[in-house]
């Protein structure tokens, strides 16, 4: 039934109407009437931020950890510059969003008044698409397109800019099933893969004696059935799969068939099979640079199927043999369809040399590191922290730097959904505030933020959000007094001379949580880590875990610059690791 | 710079281009709603596209669509990157590449004036008429030639008038529509 509101009150209507439950906002003078609005009802609620970039790393883990649209609302000027970072972060990593923004009055812009910016300027490029609404009458079906678009073909974020005096303003507000135009009139991405060319990537995996699943985040963001499909595919074909920092989960890491993660830190087996492969097989990944290394060096030997449901990942950045555009769960069932019709044998004997080879690579143990019973050594930290919390509901984020990349190496994940990360922006401060956006949306869940000392300080305050709503989200802490990852390429590519790359004057950090209202625990001996750890899941509070590290371990295995997959740096490499760059290598810029 | 801190290598891995640029049109077919060119020069500008002559007006206006003709030179790769990029946008309906097409028709409208007196500005007459230019303003010292045609036509033109006493030009840019009974 339509029905006449204010503008401010149709937001919180589509708000229901979309089925959200939880928004993430900051309140300010271009936005009171929509927290009016809010305010006036329970059925929505609403987690005050202590910055605008954490709002929108909180709706980012929530949408990561349920597939559903996050939501964030903050208000003019400030309030959507500082959510710039979380936006861009979301549109990299294709993370539904709708972020609401309130604008001064529609008289006063272009006046440069007080809190204005040309907010649908600045993010125009950093959101999958963005409005300005000028007429109250066309909020309603602005506000169920943004969801209809942030949510449909490759996901992202949709910002909504909503002048005071259209919040105001009285309209009639349309259900998303009582208007037509629920859906953008145009915008309809291509879900279903052309079944030809299906059945020809089929084939081709059938002729293979070489193949290697390499998938992506596009799987997570599919769905939990596409990881259903992929598992038993998998299963079908008897194929290694290997996984991009985004699609870790999608693919259970206790299978045998997991090679883990790929890529410039990615294990030894997984790249030398990207390399050594004759089939590639690209599931809703996007050939970052991160996982190809040296272009013209990559996989030299296979052919390469691409899934995607953004065509213009396709070729963007390697050939492809064979595209297909679609929605990635769509193909998968497809191939596991025809895959059926043509045999259930899967290809063992034909598939056992490339086994065999590959299990050769994996017994390098590229992931292997030199423990010590004196420093606790932050593969061992991730490690235990895995087997403490194995078997139960948990769900982990990171911040970004070596920690993000052990963090991958070192804890397998069986299913899709329970891993966040900021993966295409880098962005350091993101893993805080998603764990307190996948805690709101999983309130019984142990939920960990695995950070750097670094990192975590630039959206810390966000502790205050986790105590004010009881998010008892764990800080896990891997504590090197450095920009570990920073030093790490200065020691690699500038002759170890480490600018700005140490953490001075750190923060007690138990004090510190303790200062918030959370609980603080520091540990620096191996011997106590596991207690510590215990007490960590224990406790009922948001948690700062100190964790004190070996503060001059570097992140092997490694791709340098400059180098194909099959040149990787080992940890058992032994010499200067600064000169494996070669010359080639120092010609790049 | 001291050999000792010149930077040894990167983390990103660049591969010399091997491709020759050509030049192409392509028509773009996209909601008329704010913003909209905005949209498109961004994208150019961010992905560091070429941009060589750009048109935009409403063509179907019961449908609130506009027509954008953009003239790019870039690899064919690229231009492959052009295309599904522009079509990325929410609002963007349809790219069709004119020049991949082939037979495509595109014409151009320019506004030229000339001052000058004597033999130059009869000889400026002459050849104007010869290249079908309408005399659109007219002094005792100059005119204002409108011509239209194909660019390459119209490059032409403005080279003659050089030395006839060529003040300025200005250009419509191009509009671009494949031939045949088909629509976009
Ligand atoms: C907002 C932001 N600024 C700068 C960087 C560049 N950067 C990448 S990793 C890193 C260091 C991270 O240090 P820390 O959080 O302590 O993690 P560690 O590498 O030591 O595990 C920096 C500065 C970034 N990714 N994000
Ligand atoms: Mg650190």
């Amino acid at each position: 039934m339509p029905q006449q509101m204010t503008g401010a009150e149709m937001v919180v209507e589509a708000l229901k109407d979309q089925g959200v439950t939880d928004i993430f906002g900051y309140p300010g003078g271009a936005v009171l009437p929509m927290y009016d609005a809010i305010f006036q009802q329970d059925k929505v609620r609403h987690i005050l931020v202590r910055h605008e970039q954490g709002a929108t790393h909180m709706a980012e883990g929530y949408a990561r950890s349920t597939g559903k649209v996050g939501v964030v609302l903050v208000t003019s000027g400030p309030g959507a510059t500082n959510a710039v970072t979380g936006l861009t972060d979301a549109l990299m990593d294709s993370i539904p969003i709708v972020c609401l923004t309130g604008q001064v009055a529609t008289p006063l812009i272009g006046s440069d008044a007080f809190q204005e910016c040309d907010t649908v300027g600045i993010t125009r490029s950093c959101t999958k698409h963005n409005y300005l609404v000028k007429n109250v009458a066309d909020l309603p079906r602005i506000l169920h397109e943004a969801f209809y678009i942030a949510r449909s073909g490759r996901p992202g974020p949709v910002l909504i800019d909503i002048p005071k005096d259209v919040q105001f303003a009285m309209g009639t507000y349309y259900g998303p099933t009582e208007i037509e135009a629920t859906r953008h009139k145009s915008y309809r991405p291509q879900l279903e893969g052309d079944i030809r060319l299906i059945e020809a990537a089929v084939d081709m995996m059938l002729r293979a004696e070489r193949p290697v699943f390499y998938t992506g985040g596009g799987v997570i963001n599919a769905g939990p059935e596409a990881s259903q499909h992929l598992r038993e595919l998998a299963e079908l074909t008897g194929f290694p799969v290997t996984s991009t920092l985004m699609g870790l989960g999608a693919f259970p890491g206790s299978s045998p068939q997991w090679l883990g993660m790929l890529g410039m830190h990615g294990s030894y087996q997984a790249n030398m099979a990207m390399h050594d492969c004759d089939l590639m097989i690209n599931l809703g990944a996007r050939f970052d640079d991160r996982i190809t290394g040296r272009i013209d060096a990559f996989s030299p030997q296979s052919r390469k199927i691409h899934v995607d449901i953004d065509p213009s990942s396709i070729n963007k950045n390697i050939v492809i043999d064979l595209p297909i555009v679609g929605d990635v769960g769509h193909v998968l069932k497809e191939m596991v369809r025809i895959w059926r019709s043509k045999t259930n044998q899967p290809r063992t004997e034909a598939l056992a040399p490339w086994w065999a080879e590959i299990e050769t690579w994996r017994a390098k143990n590229s992931f292997g590191f030199a423990n010590s019973s004196s420093v606790i050594k932050p593969q061992y930290a991730i490690q235990r922290l895995y087997e403490a919390t194995k078997g139960r509901d948990v769900y982990v984020t990171t911040e970004v730097g070596q920690h993000q990349m052990w963090a991958a190496q070192h804890f397998p994940f069986d299913l899709p959904n329970r891993w966040m990360t900021s993966g295409g922006l880098g962005t350091m401060g993101y893993g805080l505030p998603a764990a307190i956006g996948v805690q709101v949306a999983h309130p019984e869940a142990l939920v960990i933020d695995i950070a750097g000392e670094a990192s975590v300080q630039m959206t810390m305050q966000e502790m205050s959000t986790a105590v004010q709503y009881g998010l008892p989200v764990k800080i896990f802490i891997l504590n090197n007094e450095r920009m570990g990852m920073v030093r790490q390429w200065q020691e690699l590519l500038h002759g170890g001379r480490y600018a700005h790359s140490y953490s001075e004057s750190l923060p007690d950090f138990v004090k510190l949580a303790e200062a918030y209202g959370g609980h603080g625990i520091k540990c620096d001996n191996p011997a106590d880590l596991d207690a510590a750890i215990r007490e960590m899941i224990d406790s009922p509070k948001p948690v700062l875990f100190d964790c004190l590290v070996e503060k001059h371990e570097n992140c092997l295995p490694m791709i340098p610059s400059g180098k194909p997959h099959n040149e990787m740096i080992l940890p058992d490499f032994a010499g200067d690791v600064g000169a494996v760059i070669d010359a080639k290598g120092r010609e790049l810029v | 710079m001291n050999a000792l801190l010149q930077p040894t290598g990167s983390v990103y891995s660049l591969v010399p281009e091997t491709q020759t640029p050509e030049r192409h049109t392509l028509s773009v077919l996209v909601d008329n709603e704010p913003g909209i060119l905005a949209r498109i020069v961004g994208l150019f500008a961010a992905r560091g596209f070429n941009i060589d002559s750009l048109t935009v007006s409403e063509t179907e206006h019961e449908k609130g669509l506009s027509r954008i003709t953009v003239v790019t030179v870039a690899t064919p790769k690229v231009l492959q990157q052009i295309k599904l990029q522009l079509e990325r946008l929410v609002p963007v309906h349809r790219v069709h590449d004119l020049t991949d097409e082939g037979k495509s028709l595109e014409r151009e409208l320019a506004l030229v004036k000339v001052a000058s007196s004597g033999e130059p500005r009869a000889e400026a007459l002459r050849l104007a008429d010869a290249y079908r230019a309408q005399i659109v303003d007219a002094t005792t010292e100059s005119f204002v030639f409108e011509i239209t045609g194909k660019p390459s036509k119209i490059d032409s033109f403005i080279a003659i008038m050089v030395p006839l006493g060529l003040v300025e030009v200005v250009r419509t840019g191009l509009a671009a529509i494949a031939r045949g009974p088909e629509g976009m």
